[in-house]
């Protein structure tokens, strides 16, 4: 995974709450057998919306999705965040994150970043104001950025210390927990025996 | 200070614990299906690395499966693809496969139960949302990515923070034709689709303990849908009853040690919940959404809300959007909304108690006309029981179309969709927008609504049906 330290991009404002998994990605783009590719299926029924905010041609480059609360609810496909990678996002401003795609973004290397409410508000207007104006995610310092002068936006955000650290560093999960391999077998060795197994010695 | 159900079953799974670090958690079940497992292998495989406990993986066929024609060769070239790359891959790395045409194949959390293989205690995790099924029977279970499903594979461990903890208790009784489902969209209507975010809900109380092992993962299926991390109840004799005889159920002098075990598997009079919601049963009555979110719901004597009525600038809007989308006028009741697909079945109500309850509704009745049902068995062993019950013979008498099983409408990945503009009454679990087909409304509700609709044509109750016409014996 690439290392994640700070980002700028042009903001694209998602002026909707509730925002689940499959309006993201439908269902019928989740059957390729590789990772990438799926940039096509992104928001798929409303990019058939003319008014739609990536058929806006200042937005379509962007690389920070401003969204509104709960985004990423519902379904556990991690197509999801490869679908927004896949286009060219770096990152997704909300004041509330879906559990699942939150976690996914955090393994695979899309920074969610968890804002105050009024934060998205003042991100939208300006974004609104502005199209093709860019936002600033630094991980780092833990914050957003946008604007310049008396009407310039800063405020802080939530990630978990963890999920930063490791996307700061660009740590690979699985290679983390292998170099702890011995703990998980002195653990095996204490699990009851009438625990149920899916495969039997014959 | 005592702890609760879901902390009890989290420290026994604890490999290791540091301070500012999320724990590792052993994982005791791993279920895997063909949409979410792919990259996964790939990923394995990349890296040299292997399959840690395939004894504690299983892995069947269901979003993608055709429901008719299931012994034929899959038409969709795409769908096929990726079935057959799940066979290769659980052929490679030794995992048991349940595949289409096996008599175990079926929605992955309805076969996991239906084995034996979850069991109150354990931590179970799967590639869907839906996982929290596995809660209802104190497990702490829950849905995964693909990168996590990778390091499952690789490890049977999961880098978790330890989520806060939740009570949902629900006093009384149910009313008489009130289901589980109507409990957990009227739950969701109260708290929202963000309610339960970052906590492991205990569901409790006396409506709770009423229900039976399906009802109760009825409930716990649809805790993703108001953002819970899982949702579990504490096993009881009721779970003890269902799981006893299994195929994978301990036996003899190791069923007497697992139960001795689940019985401690209870919340401690002294701990403490970090949030508690209190609803009481005996007020629900059959509950069915309005719009493109699972929170989105009214009781069925209700009427679609006015978008004015939300005093939050996003519901409003959300309410607004939702309302353009279904197709629907504010202040228009419930029961005057025209249906033309009926869904029974998926992994919230694709049960053997939601058929029969479904068959006894239906018979003796017609499917409305312009009205079209599709009851789709849950597993190949829900379908086989309903034959031996005569279950099928009332649903196609009344004219519902028989399908085999797997996930089918419920998200469309199969040929089973609605067009643009068509409107079903479905048993299944989202209401988002495109679920079942790209510009299909879903109005979700539970299995007697769900039968009435299809007799009437429009959102009904049993409460709401003619006499039934005396069988003609043809």
């Amino acid at each position: 995974m690439d290392k994640f330290t700070t980002h700028t991009g042009v903001g694209v404002p998602l002026r909707r709450s509730n925002v689940d998994t499959d309006q993201i990605i439908p269902a019928v783009y989740l059957k390729r057998v590789t990772r990438a590719g799926f940039e096509d299926g992104l928001f798929a029924a409303w990019r058939n919306d003319p008014t739609f905010v990536l058929n806006n041609e200042a937005y379509a480059a962007g690389s920070v999705l401003v969204a509104g609360p709960d985004f990423g609810t519902g379904s556990s496909r991690e197509h999801a965040v490869w679908a927004l990678q896949n286009y060219g996002f770096k990152a997704v401003i909300s004041p509330r994150f879906g559990d699942i795609f939150r976690g996914n973004s955090g393994k695979a290397g899309l920074v969610a970043a968890q804002v105050d409410e009024k934060v998205v508000q003042r991100l939208w207007d300006h974004l609104e104001e502005h199209p093709g104006a860019t936002v600033t995610v630094d991980l780092e310092s833990r914050t957003v950025r946008a604007g310049e002068g008396v009407d310039a936006i800063e405020d802080s955000f939530d990630i978990d210390d963890y999920t930063r650290w490791r996307l700061l560093e660009g740590l690979d999960d699985i290679g983390i927990t292998l170099g702890n391999e011995a703990d998980i077998s002195s653990y095996e060795q204490t699990r009851p025996r009438w625990k149920p197994a899916t495969i039997h010695a014959s | 200070m005592g702890r609760t159900l879901s902390e009890k079953v989290w420290d026994e799974h604890v490999v290791r614990s540091n301070e500012g670090e999320p724990d590792l958690l052993y994982i005791d079940l791993h279920l895997i299906h063909e949409v979410t497992s792919p990259q996964a292998f790939d990923g394995l495989r990349l890296a040299g690395r292997t399959v840690r406990r395939p004894d504690l993986t299983l892995a069947t066929e269901d979003h993608n499966v055709p429901t008719i024609d299931w012994d034929k060769p899959i038409a969709d070239p795409v769908s096929k693809t990726q079935v057959d790359t799940l066979r290769r891959n659980t052929e490679e790395f030794g995992v048991r496969l349940h595949p289409l045409g096996d008599i175990e194949q079926g929605i992955v959390h309805i076969i996991g139960p239906q084995l034996g293989l979850t069991q109150p205690g354990m931590t179970i995790v799967c590639g869907d949302s839906h996982t929290s099924t596995h809660g209802a029977f104190g497990a702490i279970a829950f849905g995964i990515g693909t990168s996590e499903v990778e390091h499952v594979l690789a490890t049977q461990t999961l880098m978790q923070a330890k989520p806060k903890t939740m009570s949902v208790t629900i006093n009384g009784s149910l009313p008489p034709g009130v289901t589980a489902k109507d409990m957990v969209l009227t739950l969701i209507a109260h708290t929202g689709t963000g309610g339960g975010q970052g906590y492991i809900v205990e569901y409790r109380g006396q409506a709770i303990e009423e229900l039976s092992m399906e009802g109760r993962m009825t409930v716990c299926n649809m805790s993703i849908e108001w953002g819970a991390k899982a949702g579990l109840i504490a096993p009881d004799q009721t779970t003890f009853d269902y799981i006893e005889g299994r195929p994978e159920a301990p036996k003899g002098a190791d069923w007497d040690a697992a139960v001795a075990h689940w019985k401690s598997l209870v919340t401690d009079d002294d701990a403490v919940f970090d949030e508690e919601i209190v609803l009481d049963a005996s007020e629900m009555t059959p509950f069915v959404t309005w719009g493109t979110n699972p929170g989105q719901g009214v009781p069925l004597g209700g009427a679609v809300p006015f978008p004015e009525q939300f005093e939050d600038d996003q519901d409003r809007i959300a309410a607004e959007n939702a309302l353009r989308y279904m197709g629907l006028e504010a202040g228009t009741p419930m029961r005057e909304v025209k249906v033309d697909t009926v869904f029974i079945g998926s992994c919230t109500n694709g049960r053997i108690e939601d058929l029969r309850l479904a068959a006894e509704i239906l018979e003796g009745h017609k499917v409305d006309p312009n009205t079209r049902l599709l009851v789709v068995p849950g597993s190949v062993r829900v379908r086989l029981q309903a034959q031996e019950e005569g279950l099928d013979v009332i649903f196609k008498e009344a004219g519902a179309e028989w399908r085999g099983a797997g996930c089918s409408m419920c998200l469309g990945m199969n040929p089973d969709t609605l067009e643009p503009g068509e409107r079903s009454a479905s048993t299944s679990n989202r209401n988002f927008e495109g679920r079942q087909g790209k510009g299909g409304r879903t109005h979700l509700v539970s299995v007697p609504v769900a039968a009435a609709t299809a007799i009437r044509g429009t959102l009904s109750s049993p409460a709401d049906l003619e006499p039934a016409l005396t069988s003609t014996g043809s």
